[in-house]
């Protein structure tokens, strides 16, 4: 029975994975601690609903930071990016679109979402044709390309807020369908088929292995500039829905919305058990980050605790994370180093021509 | 000698420097301003913050770490100290006694972090900048401080000559501080057993154990190091726009990052020089100064510090390159 | 570094010591030179020599004595280096010079040096096992930990041989010979015998007319069949990694045509190379053979992953597992689960998830660079046979190898290598193994 179960608890392990059922465990106690203390409202209609509006613009960012880091670069322009499309879009809604509703009123919204994608898309390309053919480090590279689609964004915008857009756009941010918000059904048209391309694409295990070992993929015929330039190109088109869902949440578009945001995506990506070094990392355990995160930053309004003591909290989870790992690595290299003090008492192998006792 | 300019000929620092020159000697014909004294003070008090930190990250970067909670370090402490300095008469002694000591206690939690969780020390700094801007957002709900001593607010500054109509030539505490900041940390990179110890471990971790340097420690001064300079740099930009507030800080902790790296220090750790850290500094300062004077609207400053950035990096990738190649042809050969 | 476990002891000087620091080895005389030299790339040759003046409480850098100390060291055994060259700028064998000379500056009694010719050119070689007889005739305690038998009966007084950890036995050097050494070493007795036989009556797979790359090798001409092993050997630096990467595709000649199948194939880059059927097996398994932070599976299959998909794009996992398995049950690789690192395993059986990788394509030219590197003696008879079995199937293979005996006893042939260019060609059986040694040492 003790042994069914043992296997049981590895089998789950295996098909979840470690860090996931660490977090799931950690998920979990917050949902029972925090019940108590705020269930009624936490986890009714309308706490669920706030946290539903609020995690897909940090959530597209935690992915776009992501990808990168599963390739073992990283991304610091995607807050840029996010808000250089919204700041184009944005601008096309409020000075070009026609005044009648009509066809060509809708054509003309999604023709600037396609501008805004293209945008972004110049700007992953850019990333990644300096960090795959150039061979400038990721973080280098996207510092250089943040401060300068930032400093795109300010010098057309001049700094200022753009706001006032049209009923489809407000919707994005606002709407919900079913009860369902808008911008979440959104996130799970995109993450499903994103999980699927990490794990059952050749692309996304090229990009887990040049994480590990570029030069070691490359060497075994997979394209890795290729690749690298998709990473960033990936990095680059979610960043410009983030930017889509900021802005239509907010109602305006600006050069320096969301910054904070940055560091918190790789926060959120480093503690869902992505590698900083790069080769590993689940979708599955960053939106299960992303959802501690979400139910800690509202149980912390809910509780009439400062907002900002969040992110304190978000930073000590995260140690406390990482605390946990190297303590267990720690534990394990102790138990295996005693185990082989064992073993060494008794020879390994013995003179040649010896007949062995064993 | 001779051949002690030859190799600061092939130097990223020479071509920053050739660069500078360029720049500066075209702005000066362009625009009188430029090289005013005046402009000079400005500009220098301007980015006496950014450089301060940039030394203390300069240190930190050589031994292949990297810090981005610097600046919520200097936020607490600047809170501080000028709190206290409001309530009770500390002085001059009193506030840096406190600024730079909060500054170390931060940067010590930082390495004692980094010496024991053993992950990259992007996320290690990443997560010690959230608590300690959280808190302190916390504490103080988020406001500012707008009156502050007034011996604070009226600085102090060293006067070397006055002439006959009044006009003084003076260093204010900005450039004093700036300076000494890059003074100290010139002589205990170059100076000092512990900055080649510095040195040697960035170049290569494992063999400054196997000589028998004290890497934990190394790490705990390196941070320590940066806490300090983040205390004294607080104080400097107080001084400098006569107000405290504490988010006015964070968020530029990448500035600080993009001046290190244009001066050629490399995030694998074991190579940065102050020298270049000053020019890269005095590049970006240059640019956006000369842009203005020159009559360039201010929205397009970030953009052009942005093709800088870009410019170097991609310089620097090309060096790596073809010096990798150099290596690789003199072992075959 | 390590701390032994209790119960034994180390004495040195008729003291016992215990809890030996670095600092503390240092100041009794011991000085270890690592495998891997452990040097400071970003620092200059004098610096590098003089580390040990850098230690300590708080000082002051004294740059003259710095300077001066490197120069003592580097007259004492006679090197001239530049001392204000970085170590990172000059080459592998200067750098164990710098190595040698550190320990030098450290006033060292007892030199231990691990593998110290591993990286270095057989001319190196030459020099640096003068030197180090240099350093015994002053007094100078030298232990020479290799791998290289010849190097370590041609240098040493006294062998120790090591098995697993254990020591087997101290023997006179002089009474010694390389097999009684390798038998030692594996605990079995090692009878190799030559392929010996004519190379195969088969289509020609791959035919190389006159192929030259600036600085690396020049005129190089042969052909090599269906199931033949042709190996190819010269000293490191000869051009022969280069070569091998030019049939690969991985480093394009200036001069020369490589004909594949009859047809002249214009490699772009190593996947046209692998879409001709062309396999390559590098030196360098750790850093580019394998992503050893992976799965076996995963670097089983990441030669031929994108062919691995259904229509919509997607790795099909039946394709994937049969892919994998097998790959480990014709390569015989142990492995509990597919699923694990592949640094879990051992250097033989890593060797074999590399060849499985290359299987998995279908080649008709295997390129095996230096195959049997950091296998265990004992392993490196399992990949012959793995290659030998291989070629009987119909695959052409290149082995490229420094170790004679490697590619006198498991080729059809061997082409011998110097400065870039093919300088003999020899039929094993038809020569003797010191005949092919001398032609590439010579």
């Amino acid at each position: 029975m003790k042994k069914a179960r043992a296997s049981l608890v590895a089998d789950l392990r295996s098909a979840i994975g470690a860090t996931n059922l660490r977090l799931l465990v950690m998920l979990g106690l917050m949902i029972v601690v925090l019940g108590f203390m705020e269930g009624d409202k936490l986890f009714g209609v309308a706490g669920l609903r706030s946290m539903a509006f609020q995690l897909p613009e940090l959530g597209f960012l935690a992915l776009a930071m992501m990808i990168p880091m599963l390739s073992g670069g990283i991304d610091l322009s995607i807050i840029a990016t996010a808000n250089f499309c919204a700041l184009i879009m944005a601008y096309m809604f409020t000075s070009w679109l026609p005044e009648t509703h009509g066809v060509a009123w809708g054509l003309f919204q999604v023709g600037a979402l396609m501008v805004g994608l293209l945008m972004a898309a110049i700007v992953g390309l850019t990333n990644g044709f300096l960090i795959a053919y150039l061979r400038v480090p990721p973080m280098l590279a996207t510092l250089g390309t943040m401060t300068a689609v930032k400093g795109l964004s300010i010098g057309f915008s001049h700094g200022d807020v753009i706001s006032g857009f049209p009923e489809p756009v407000v919707f994005i941010g606002h709407g919900s369908v079913f009860g369902v918000p808008v911008a979440l059904i959104v996130f799970f048209l995109v993450v499903i088929p994103l999980s699927i391309f990490i794990k059952h694409t050749p692309l996304g295990s090229a990009i887990a292995m040049i994480g590990s070992n570029e030069r070691a993929t490359q060497y075994s015929g997979i394209d890795t500039r290729r690749s690298v330039m998709w990473v960033y190109l990936l990095a680059a088109l979610l960043s410009a829905i983030a930017g889509v869902i900021m802005m239509a949440r907010f109602d305006s578009a600006n050069a320096a919305y969301g910054e904070s945001y940055l560091l918190v995506a790789i926060l959120a990506a480093v503690l869902g058990g992505v590698n900083p070094l790069g080769g590993f990392g689940k979708v599955s355990g960053v939106i299960l980050s992303l959802i501690i995160l979400q139910i800690l930053s509202t149980a912390s309004i809910l509780l009439d605790l400062s907002q900002f003591i969040t992110l304190a909290m978000w930073g000590a989870i995260l140690i406390i994370a990482s605390g946990g790992i190297v303590l267990k690595e720690r534990l394990t290299e102790h138990l295996r180093t005693s185990r082989n003090v064992s073993q060494l008492k008794k020879p390994r192998a013995k003179a040649p021509f010896e007949v062995r006792a064993d | 000698m001779h051949e002690v300019i030859k190799r600061f000929t092939r130097t990223h620092e020479f071509r920053l420097l050739l660069v500078i020159i360029v720049m500066a000697g075209l702005l000066a014909v362009f625009t009188p301003e430029f090289a005013s004294l005046q402009n000079l003070v400005d500009v220098l008090s301007a980015n006496a913050f950014i450089g301060i930190m940039s030394a203390g990250l300069l240190v930190v970067i050589i031994t292949g770490g990297i810090d981005l909670s610097f600046a919520a370090t200097a936020s607490i402490a600047q809170y501080t100290a000028l709190t206290v300095a409001n309530h009770f008469g500390i002085g001059w002694t009193g506030i840096f006694a406190i600024s730079i000591s909060l500054g170390v206690v931060l940067g010590l939690i930082n390495g004692v972090l980094m010496n024991t969780l053993r992950t990259s020390a992007l996320i290690v700094t990443i997560a010690t900048l959230n608590v300690f801007y959280g808190v302190l957002l916390t504490v103080t709900r988020g406001a500012d401080i707008f009156s502050l001593p007034d011996w604070f607010n009226a600085g102090f500054e060293l006067v070397f000559h006055t002439d006959a109509q009044g006009a003084s030539l003076a260093i204010n505490f900005q450039i004093i501080a700036l300076f000494a900041a890059f003074l100290v940390t010139w002589l205990l990179l170059n100076r000092s057993n512990i900055g080649r110890q510095i040195y040697a471990f960035g170049g290569n971790p494992d063999a400054a154990q196997r000589v028998g340097f004290n890497v934990v420690r190394l790490n705990l001064l390196v941070y320590g190091y940066m806490g300090a300079l983040a205390g004294v740099a607080s104080l400097v930009q107080a001084q400098l726009v006569q107000s405290v507030s504490p988010t006015a800080l964070v968020g530029r902790e990448l500035d600080v990052v993009a001046a290190v790296v244009i001066g050629g220090a490399s995030l694998n750790g074991g190579s940065g020089t102050v020298m270049g850290t000053i020019l890269g500094l005095a590049l970006i300062a240059i640019l956006q100064n000369g842009l203005i004077l020159l009559g360039v609207s201010s929205y397009w400053s970030l953009f052009n510090t942005g093709l800088v950035i870009i410019a170097a990096v991609v310089m620097m990738a090309m060096e790596t390159k073809k010096r990798h190649k150099l290596v690789v042809q003199g072992v075959t050969s | 570094m390590h701390q032994p476990e209790p119960g034994g002891q180390i004495t040195i000087d008729g003291h016992r010591v215990s809890h030996l620091t670095p600092v503390e080895s240092t100041r009794l005389g011991v000085q270890v030179i690592y495998q891997d030299l452990s040097l400071f790339p970003n620092l200059t040759v004098a610096e590098n020599i003089s580390i040990g003046l850098h230690s300590g409480r708080v000082k002051a850098v004294d740059w003259r004595k710095i300077a001066r100390v490197a120069d003592e060291a580097m007259k004492r055994i006679g090197v001239a280096l530049r001392p204000d060259d970085k170590v990172a700028d000059i080459s592998i064998a200067q750098r164990q010079l710098v190595a040698i000379c550190r320990a030098m500056a450290a006033d060292a009694r007892l030199v231990i040096m691990d593998e110290p010719t591993s990286s270095l050119t057989r001319h190196e070689v030459d020099a640096l096992l003068s030197l180090t007889l240099e350093l015994k005739k002053r007094g100078i305690t030298i232990v020479f930990v290799s791998h290289r038998l010849d190097e370590v009966l041609e240098i040493a007084d006294r062998v120790t041989v090591m098995r697993d950890g254990v020591k087997l036995g101290t023997y006179s050097a002089k009474d010694m010979s390389d097999r009684k050494l390798a038998t030692l070493m594996t605990g079995k007795e090692f009878n190799y015998e030559c392929v010996a036989q004519d190379r195969p009556d088969t289509e020609t797979v791959i035919d190389v007319r006159g192929l030259s790359r600036e600085g690396d090798y020049e005129d190089i001409h042969f052909d090599v069949r269906r199931g033949e092993i042709l190996g190819i050997t010269g000293l490191l630096g000869s051009g022969r990694t280069e070569l091998a990467l030019s049939l690969f595709g991985m480093a394009p000649p200036d001069r020369g045509e490589i004909r594949v199948n009859g047809q002249v194939a214009k490699m772009r880059s190593n996947r046209d190379a692998i879409d001709l059927g062309i396999a390559y097996l590098s030196e360098d398994r750790l850093s580019l053979g394998l992503v050893l932070e992976q799965s076996i599976a995963s670097n089983i299959t990441m030669s031929v992953i994108e062919k691995l998909v259904n229509k919509a794009g997607l790795i099909r996992n039946d394709l994937f597992d049969s892919t994998v398995s097998h790959g480990i049950n014709e390569l015989t690789i142990k492995a509990g689960n597919p699923e694990n690192k592949v640094k879990t395993l051992s250097g033989g059986n890593q060797q074999r998830v590399v060849l499985a990788k290359w299987l998995a394509i279908n080649p008709k030219l295997l390129i095996l660079d230096s195959p049997t590197v950091g296998v265990d003696i004992s392993a490196k008879d399992g990949i012959y046979e793995v290659v030998r079995n291989l070629a009987a199937r119909g695959i052409a293979v290149i082995m490229i190898s420094d170790e004679i005996p490697e590619v006198y006893y498991h080729s059809h042939r061997v082409l011998v290598m110097r400065s870039g260019r093919l300088t003999g060609e020899f039929v094993p059986g038809r020569c003797s193994e010191d005949e092919l040694k001398e032609a590439v040492n010579a």
